[in-house]
């Protein structure tokens, strides 16, 4: 039983076909038919995807790896464009798909008064393409096309509403910040090249234990283990796709973009990127204990440093893009501790939960009339029921309530950095049971701010006042609304409750295969020493006795902790919240200014580069060009020709003079040479 | 006996008196054509000279053309300086620079 190459090739075009259908016919196509195309592109890949997963597990289908066309060959290199899809692969296309097609729907209600409608449709649709194309990849050359591409269209849709100057700004931020990535990323890609010759994945990773003992010598002195160097670089490019700390701050930024795009870009799918790379990469990954320690402590700061600032935000979006943050920082965790389906199963189980978050989100901003600021909501539960009840469905699968999809997927992540030996697990154990109180607070925060507690919105009737106010027409007074908030159409609420369904119950039943069973095959690649899910598979009696288990253990004490803190501070005693930030200020205050990262870079990076920039127009561009080559061959010509001019005096005489001279010259010269007539 | 140095040299010292009142001369622009017709004069000597001497009569026939060009020239040359007189209302040599840089 093979998989066919037709089945995948549509999988991968035919979001592709709507992106180009929407994108150039839009106008002769209108709303309703460029959302018709390409939400029936994007759901023949789901459907698709769903029978090539059903193909792999079920139907006994075997792993497919073949190049599909050829784009150029140089000497022994290939660059070919080909599919390599096994379960892994299988998993991460069911997600995409599958999110991807409920935020198309969604969309629909969510964008239903914008201008730029078609543009949208056309570039989630070019999303989800470029998303398949960098998990289908059989090669680290597509992977890297993938991976370009889908941050373009990240760039393209952050500053979707390009005539807000924020969204530009943090569009060109994103853009900039993963170049860093990025750059590590290519490097990492020529080092593969250079050590195994190859780019091909199946025969790179057959090739990788060769690895061992082979050293770089970057400059004189210093020698690197390849495997570590290659790891590292390549994690480099994650840590920019996946916004990890440093390279974190594109992410929080991203919020200005349309709500669905946070949910399925920077929540649901592309950040995930980085760690279905290092996943896809683990037999390289684990030829370095050193790169994994690296990605272990990234990891562990990223999930503890980066929840705290969601503690103080006020932006409902920004505690979202926070907590994304802090939960791509437990995905790299247990990347790590060698744990990579822990890692893809986390991946899946956010995906579910997260975009369930944001869409929540989007759907609450419709109704406060694109009012972000929490302060001014509160009280909403009685307005939109649906959103609110599954809004708290994904709220207890994120803090890891036990039986949700989050508590299957994070507490196997904390259990096995417990178990793990590898530098720096200590340290990472403590971040992330820190980070399980941390995530508690500010979920829970979030949904009294916006669900319970008093109304903090007044709604002042505006006859005449015709249409929803849009992010484009300006905001009224902050708090005010025209008219009561009321539910979501269905086709937001849908989504919601689609998304519902598996962010409480698909860990339940895909924990025991995943983490346990060897569910991926080949696909990841674990060495013996490192498996710390064979330790704990030895206590797992299956998913029903985990979660029971976990009513008894920590993780949940902490989560409880947070629950009762802030159902005191926000149900019963408001303003109890105020007087603790005054108490708190210092610390407040280095939450809110975000540990001063985003001012380090602006000071240091930004204006560095101004000031660089600066220098070499006042060096090169004003001294050298415009002065020495420009003016300065002027000059040199002005001078030559003052000094000619001196010669023409004018008078008839001394031209004469110099006629004669010359001709005085000329003869003495052949005489002098003893040639020609004259000597004769 | 006069030899073909004496004929040589002749034409040499015209040649340098002509190039003299070409140099010396600074105010008169008659002086300069006249100098320049010494000059031709001056080679029409050579060339007569060396053609006795070689026996080649293609250097006399030379020298008639010479002649021919240079009453032509200071025909024209006249004319024009009658023009320039006409125009600057005069033939100094010193004030006639604007050919200066």
């Amino acid at each position: 039983m093979q998989l066919s190459t037709s089945i995948l090739l549509t999988i991968a075009l035919a979001p592709l076909v709507g992106c180009v259908l929407a994108g150039f016919l839009g106008k002769f196509l209108g709303r309703a038919g460029s959302h018709s195309i390409t939400i029936l592109g994007v759901a023949v890949s789901c459907a698709l995807s769903f029978y090539v997963l059903y193909q792999l597990t079920v139907g006994g289908a075997a792993e497919y790896n073949q190049n599909i066309y050829t784009w150029f060959q140089i000497g022994p290199f290939n660059a070919s464009v080909g599919f390599m899809v096994d379960r892994l692969t299988a998993m991460m296309l069911v997600v995409v798909s599958f999110v991807s097609l409920l935020v198309h729907v969604y969309t629909i209600g969510y964008m239903a008064d914008d201008d730029g409608y078609t543009r949208f449709f056309s570039y989630i649709s070019l999303f989800t393409f470029s998303m398949f194309m960098l998990v289908m990849s059989n090669n680290f050359m597509q992977l890297f096309f993938g991976w370009e591409a889908v941050g373009l269209v990240s760039y393209l849709l952050i500053g979707f509403w390009y005539k807000r100057p924020t969204a530009i700004f943090a569009n060109l931020k994103a853009f900039l910040v993963n170049r860093v990535g990025d750059f590590g990323f290519l490097l990492g890609i020529a080092a593969v090249l250079y050590f195994l010759g190859t780019l091909d994945y199946a025969t790179a990773f057959a090739a990788a234990p060769g690895l061992s003992g082979k050293i770089l010598q970057i400059t004189a002195g210093t020698q690197w283990d390849a495997a570590t160097v290659i790891c590292i670089l390549l994690f480099v490019g994650a840590m920019g796709k996946s916004a990890q700390v440093p390279l974190h701050v594109w992410l929080p930024d991203s919020m200005e973009g349309p709500t669905p795009i946070s949910a399925l870009i920077h929540a649901a799918t592309m950040v995930t990127a980085g760690i279905f790379m290092v996943a896809r990469m683990s037999p390289l990954f684990e030829m370095s204990s050193t790169a994994l320690s690296f990605v272990l402590v990234i990891g562990a700061t990223t999930a503890l440093f980066t929840g705290l600032i969601g503690i103080v935000q006020n932006d409902i979006k920004r505690v979202i893009a926070y907590s994304t943050l802090s939960q791509l920082g437990y995905m790299t965790v247990a990347l790590g501790v060698s744990m990579y389906s822990g890692a893809v199963f986390h991946l899946m189980t956010h995906a579910f939960f997260k975009a369930l978050l944001f869409l929540g989100a989007g759907s609450v901003i419709i109704a406060m009339h694109h009012e972000q600021d929490m302060r001014y909501m509160g009280g909403l539960r009685k307005y939109m029921p649906v959103t609110w009840l599954t809004m708290w469905a994904g709220s207890i699968a994120l803090v890891a309530v036990p039986f949700t999809s989050g508590f299957y997927s994070k507490d196997a992540i904390i259990e096995a950095v417990g178990e793990s030996h590898r530098w720096g697990a200590h340290y990472a154990y403590f971040c992330v049971m820190a980070g399980v109180l941390v995530t508690g607070l500010y979920t829970f925060r979030q949904m009294y701010l916006t669900f319970h507690g008093k109304e903090r919105f007044t709604v002042v009737e505006q006859h005449g006042h015709g249409h929803d106010g849009h992010d484009d027409h300006g905001h009224h007074e902050p708090g005010v609304l025209a008219h009561a908030p009321k539910e979501s159409p269905w086709v937001v609420t849908v989504p919601l409750v689609l998304l519902a369904i598996p962010s409480l119950l698909v860990g339940f039943f895909t924990v025991g295969p995943t983490l346990f069973g060897n569910w991926f095959g080949k696909a990841i690649h674990v060495e013996e020493a490192n498996n710390v899910l064979a330790e704990m598979g030895q206590h797992f009696h299956g998913a029903a006795a985990m979660a029971l288990h976990g009513f008894t253990q920590l993780p949940f004490l902490l989560v409880l902790v947070a629950f009762v803190i802030t159902t005191y501070i926000y149900l019963f005693n408001p303003a109890l919240a105020g007087r603790i930030k005054s108490a708190l200020k210092p610390l407040w205050t280095v939450l809110d200014r975000k540990y001063w990262v985003d001012d380090v870079y602006f000071a240091l990076f930004a204006r560095g580069g101004v000031l660089l920039g600066r220098g070499f127009w006042k060096a090169s561009e004003t001294a050298v060009i415009d002065g020495a080559m420009v003016n300065g061959s002027v000059n040199v010509i002005h001078r030559i020709a003052a000094l000619m001019r001196r010669l023409q005096s004018g008078y008839l005489y001394h031209y004469a003079f110099a006629m004669i001279l010359g001709l005085i010259l000329l003869l003495g010269g052949y005489w002098l040479i003893g040639s020609g007539p004259v000597g004769q | 006996m006069i030899s073909l140095a004496h004929y040589i040299v002749l034409g040499a010292v015209l040649f340098c008196i002509a190039v003299a009142g070409m140099f010396i001369n600074r105010k008169n622009v008659i002086v300069l054509l006249m100098s320049i017709e010494l000059m031709l004069l001056a080679v029409n000597m050579n060339f007569v000279a060396f053609s006795r001497f070689l026996g080649d009569v293609s250097g006399q026939v030379f020298v008639f053309f010479i002649l021919t060009v240079a009453a032509a020239e200071a025909a024209i040359g006249l004319a024009i300086l009658v023009l320039l007189f006409r125009t600057r209302s005069t033939i100094n040599i010193a004030d006639i620079d604007s050919m200066k840089g």
